[in-house]
């Protein structure tokens, strides 16, 4: 009995230990390259009426190589400043980025009146690589 | 014990094979986008203004169809964002030799109160003669700024007084259409490859 625990401990482990290595040693291609935020239709609605919709967050995360764009759309019925600038109703704006650094904008849609995005270097390294899909996946879950 | 053991192995395993999926999502990466800037899709026409220009005459954007337009917000006294910004665009110009005649750049102050068109015309002077520079009273200004989504804030510095404003450049194509947004920082090099891709169309 004990014998038969050890060996399923010893499989587990070895199979831990190649899925990390896989884990580590694949390089880390994405479907899109686009980290898309949007205004849906009735935001402006939303907040004339008392809501406190928040879209944007006051800090994003991007990765060189893998989740580099910042996409904004405006889907609602009315002009929006959003992020650094002012869009139409309907408009899109994609802004890549292509230097791992810390960027600040103005953004009016934050009580900080700031928005701040940090783009990371590609994860190059096997731990890096681990980092960046166990925090992506977290992120996924929520 | 050895339960623990097992059960710790499981999960690293269950959180490794997840990461395993994610790593064989191999799918086909974006088309490098077109511009360094961020783009506007669709673009909008650039919103015409009025106002006394450091050319002596009336400043209107619309003038300048057929040429791409840099269009930037900030003021004279500014120590840090316009001089920087300002010089990038007269490198970004000299590196495009003959094609540049084809770039406009225009500079509207969001500080009324010391930037006239002689002030603005030394000052914009002294990086590239061709620059041009637009002012005008508080609400004129005031009111090119909302269309354009720029923000300006007075801010009483000691004795005196700056502007905390937005630091990004509108490139507005040869139809006169808002195409892309510049944030600050950008390189000559980074503006020369878009009004390179911009003077072109």
């Amino acid at each position: 009995m004990i014998r038969g625990r050890a060996l399923t401990f010893t499989v587990l482990a070895a199979a831990s230990l190649v899925a990390l290595a896989v884990v580590g040693y694949t390089p880390i291609h994405s479907a899109s390259r686009d980290e898309i935020f949007a205004i849906p239709k009735g935001t402006w609605a939303r907040r004339m009426s008392g809501d406190k919709v928040e879209i944007l967050p006051d800090h994003i995360r991007l990765t060189l190589g893998i989740r580099d764009i910042l996409v904004l759309r405006n889907q609602d019925n009315v002009p929006q400043i959003f992020g650094p600038t002012l869009m139409m109703p309907g408009q899109s704006f994609r802004l890549p980025f292509e230097r791992a650094a810390e960027y600040t904008f103005a953004c009016t849609a934050h009580a900080s009146g700031q928005m701040t995005i940090v783009v990371e270097p590609n994860p190059t390294t096997p731990w890096a690589r681990i980092r960046w899909r166990l925090m992506d996946l977290l992120s996924t879950l929520g | 014990m050895r339960h623990s053991k097992a059960r710790w192995a499981t999960a690293l395993l269950a959180v490794t094979f997840a990461g395993s999926v994610g790593a064989a999502n191999t799918g086909i990466p974006n088309n490098p986008p077109l511009l360094k800037a961020g783009t506007f899709d669709p673009p909008r026409p650039a919103p015409d203004f009025d106002l006394p220009g450091s050319n002596g005459g009336e400043l209107r954007i619309s003038s300048y169809r057929g040429k791409v337009v840099l269009l930037a917000f900030g003021y004279t006294s500014c120590t840090a964002v316009c001089p920087t910004t300002l010089n990038t665009f007269a490198v970004a110009r000299s590196k495009l030799a003959a094609t540049a005649a084809d770039v406009q750049v225009v500079y509207i102050t969001v500080d009324p109160q010391r930037d006239n068109p002689a002030r603005l015309k030394k000052y914009l002077g002294a990086f590239d003669a061709s620059f041009v520079g637009g002012t005008g009273t508080e609400q004129q200004l005031a009111a090119v700024r909302k269309t354009y989504g720029v923000t300006a804030e007075k801010k009483v510095v000691g004795d005196s007084y700056a502007y905390e404003h937005s630091s990004f450049t509108y490139l507005i194509d040869r139809s006169g259409r808002i195409r892309a947004l510049m944030p600050y920082g950008h390189s000559p090099d980074d503006y020369v490859h878009d009004l390179t891709v911009l003077l072109k169309e």
